[in-house]
């Protein structure tokens, strides 16, 4: 049924509209991305570029009726999800090849039922366990995976009895109950603490190194990203603006909005005394300019940025970007 | 957990005492019994004599002081009219009461609660609009008169059911339709909004994220939450099918403690109406006692004392 040559997951141009009574809007605009088995990409940017919604896109949980899926494929294994019925999906694929972890730890357990009971669903919904005991065994060995202690007697537990971080352990716990190919954490660590943000960073990487799992990490934390992700996508208004390995992007990037992005986190030890901010708001999605759409807030903005916009640029050191400042440097159009 | 139980046992007590002052009060609006209790042509001092007699002719408030005292060593005076204890009367009726009401409210659940589940799941569709007159229809037409429908419906025409009186599961029928009809439009109502939010719901979505199916996401993961709010309206609901029972249970002649107590508010048999309406008081006090206790066992977040 799988492709074992082709990557864990594939997005090719992937296009999301929202069709509301104010007009269509395209909060993922042709997106395109893959990420490779024990590979971790993270999708940066700020809260409305659309990394969300694009994770809604991969799982086709899109919000309902104004939600669909206008172009493109999510290729997991090889296997277009695009072209999958909602019960093909759900029987064989969410929880099962790919899961996502959610932004809220506090509200993604369902306080009337147990810790057992929610870890164990993704195991007997696909038929991985026949038996209510067979379910028990293989929920507690998801619970100790993700590190909680003791947990065949936090089973019978509800989420209320659990701390905000051992929620959001029982959340990936349940997330990768079925060891899924590819999962998709959406914020994972940003209502939680600092301390427990590194925990849980961590854990994400011993599980990875256990299974192999493919992740896609959104966050708008480009320090998150810089020590969790082998490569890094950055969004803006709707569209990857930059992509390439890490340590590329973080040691030279190419497109300003990057840039700003970059030099918006405090570093210790620096001498600049004042924070970096970058001034303006994203574009509205219904008014979308021609050209680039981060030409209005952009430093270095020229006139051709108004009227086209840019093609993704190959630069020497195998990253890609989207602005015509790089166009001198580009090794080929990409 | 204990000190919550005692109080709220004194307040349901300190209810069924304002009750009880109520109803003493207006029954005594009424009228005068004896002279319904003595042929019209009695003498004067034989009136006299039998008011002396059932301390009719003391102040109201002695009156009561004496009907509080005995009532609270478990004598509510005699029957004027059916020459018993009021209490025996009160307790022979009370289960058939009860059972109607209980199937009433049973029946009204079964069927807001899948009206409002699938009007929830399809906002706007069929179901939804259908419910929703359906449902108003049940609020916009009296009880009593719903009853008389049905009567003529299923009793006189089909000759399905028993028109009136007990004694068989089919008796039930119609007097719980009757009585139940009415809260199915609210019920729907809290139901389908509480569906509508769980549903919204990210712990609804992280379930759908692992491929649980629909069916269990509606009926089983979404439906617990959406319950909560329709459990904590539920003694309400039990106290409106006691005071709808007291009209339905005359149409359909049942034998319960509603139709006992019109028949004895007829008759100026203060003591039957004062013990009916006190029990009835007490159940209303011990249902919403009952419904407090039970949030545990759908909320563990209460169970656990939050």
């Amino acid at each position: 049924m799988t492709d074992a040559d082709a990557p864990a997951l594939a997005v090719e141009d992937l296009v999301m509209e929202l069709h509301l009574r104010r007009g269509v809007l395209r909060p993922v605009d042709g997106v395109s991305f893959e990420v490779g088995a024990g590979e971790t990409l993270g999708i940066v940017g700020e809260s409305g570029s659309g990394k969300s919604m694009t994770c809604l896109s991969i799982l086709r949980l899109l919000p309902k009726p104004a939600g669909r899926i206008a172009r493109g494929s999510v290729r997991v294994g090889g296997v277009d999800l695009t072209q999958l019925s909602e019960r093909e999906l759900a029987r064989d694929w969410r929880g099962r090849r790919l899961s996502m972890v959610t932004q809220d730890p506090m509200t993604s357990l369902n306080p009337v039922f147990t810790i057992g009971d929610q870890v164990g669903s993704p195991l007997r919904h696909h038929r991985i366990t026949r038996t209510l005991r067979e379910t028990r065994a293989r929920a507690a060995a998801a619970l100790g995976r993700v590190r909680i202690p003791s947990p065949e007697r936090r089973l019978d537990e509800y989420p209320h009895q659990f701390s905000g971080g051992m929620r959001q352990r029982a959340v990936s716990a349940m997330a990768i109950a079925c060891e899924p190919q590819v999962m998709i954490a959406d914020e994972p660590t940003s209502n939680l603490d600092v301390t427990i943000q590194v925990k849980m960073i961590e854990l994400y990487r011993e599980i990875q190194k256990e299974t192999g799992v493919a992740i896609v990490l959104i966050t708008h934390d480009m320090g998150v990203a810089a020590s969790i992700c082998d490569r890094v996508a950055v969004m803006y208004a709707g569209r990857i603006v930059e992509q390439g390995p890490s340590r590329a992007i973080f040691r030279r990037p190419a497109h300003p909005y990057t840039q700003a992005l970059l030099d918006s986190i405090p570093r210790l030890g620096a001498r600049r005394k004042r924070l970096f901010a970058l001034g303006g708001q994203p574009p509205d999605l219904l008014d979308l300019p021609r050209g680039c759409r981060f030409a209005a807030r952009c430093p270095k903005r020229m006139a051709r940025c108004d009227e086209a916009y840019p093609p993704e640029f190959k630069l020497p050191d195998g990253h890609v970007s989207a602005c015509w400042l790089s166009e001198s440097e580009a090794v080929h159009a990409a | 957990m204990l000190g919550y139980f005692a109080r709220r046992l004194l307040q349901g007590f300190m209810s069924i005492v304002g009750a009880s002052i109520v109803i003493f009060t207006i029954t005594r609006l009424t009228g005068d019994p004896v002279v319904l209790m003595l042929p019209p042509e009695a003498p004067p001092d034989v009136i006299d004599a039998l008011r002396i007699k059932l301390g009719l002719d003391l102040p109201l408030w002695r009156q009561y002081l004496i009907f509080a005292g005995d009532a609270l060593q478990g004598d509510f005076g005699r029957s004027y009219r059916w020459e018993m204890p009021a209490l025996d009367l009160v307790l022979d009726r009370l289960p058939a009461t009860i059972l109607l009401s209980a199937v009433a409210l049973a029946f009204s659940m079964a069927v807001a609660i899948p009206f409002g589940v699938l009007s929830a799941v399809n906002r706007g569709g069929w179901v939804d609009r259908f419910g929703k007159v359906f449902a108003m229809a049940g609020q916009a037409m009296p009880n009593f008169w719903v009853g008389l429908l049905l009567i003529l419906i299923f009793a006189i025409h089909l000759d399905w059911l028993p028109a009136y009186g007990a004694g068989t599961p089919a008796h039930v029928v119609m007097p719980a339709i009757a009585l139940g009809w009415y809260p199915v439009a609210a019920q729907t109502r809290i139901v389908r909004s509480a569906m509508l939010d769980v549903l919204d719901s990210d712990y609804i979505r992280m379930g759908r994220s692992v491929g649980t199916p629909e069916f269990s996401l509606v009926w089983k993961y979404a439906l617990r939450n959406a319950a909560i709010p329709l459990i904590t309206m539920l003694g309400v609901y039990f106290a409106a099918m006691l005071g709808g029972s007291f009209v339905v249970e005359v149409v359909f002649a049942w034998p319960g403690l509603g139709r006992t107590v019109v028949e004895a508010l007829f008759a100026r048999d203060f003591p039957v109406v004062q013990a009916g309406v006190l029990f009835a008081a007490a159940m209303f006090v011990v249902a919403n006692l009952l419904v407090d206790l039970s949030y545990g066992i759908v909320d563990p977040r209460i169970r656990h004392g939050r």
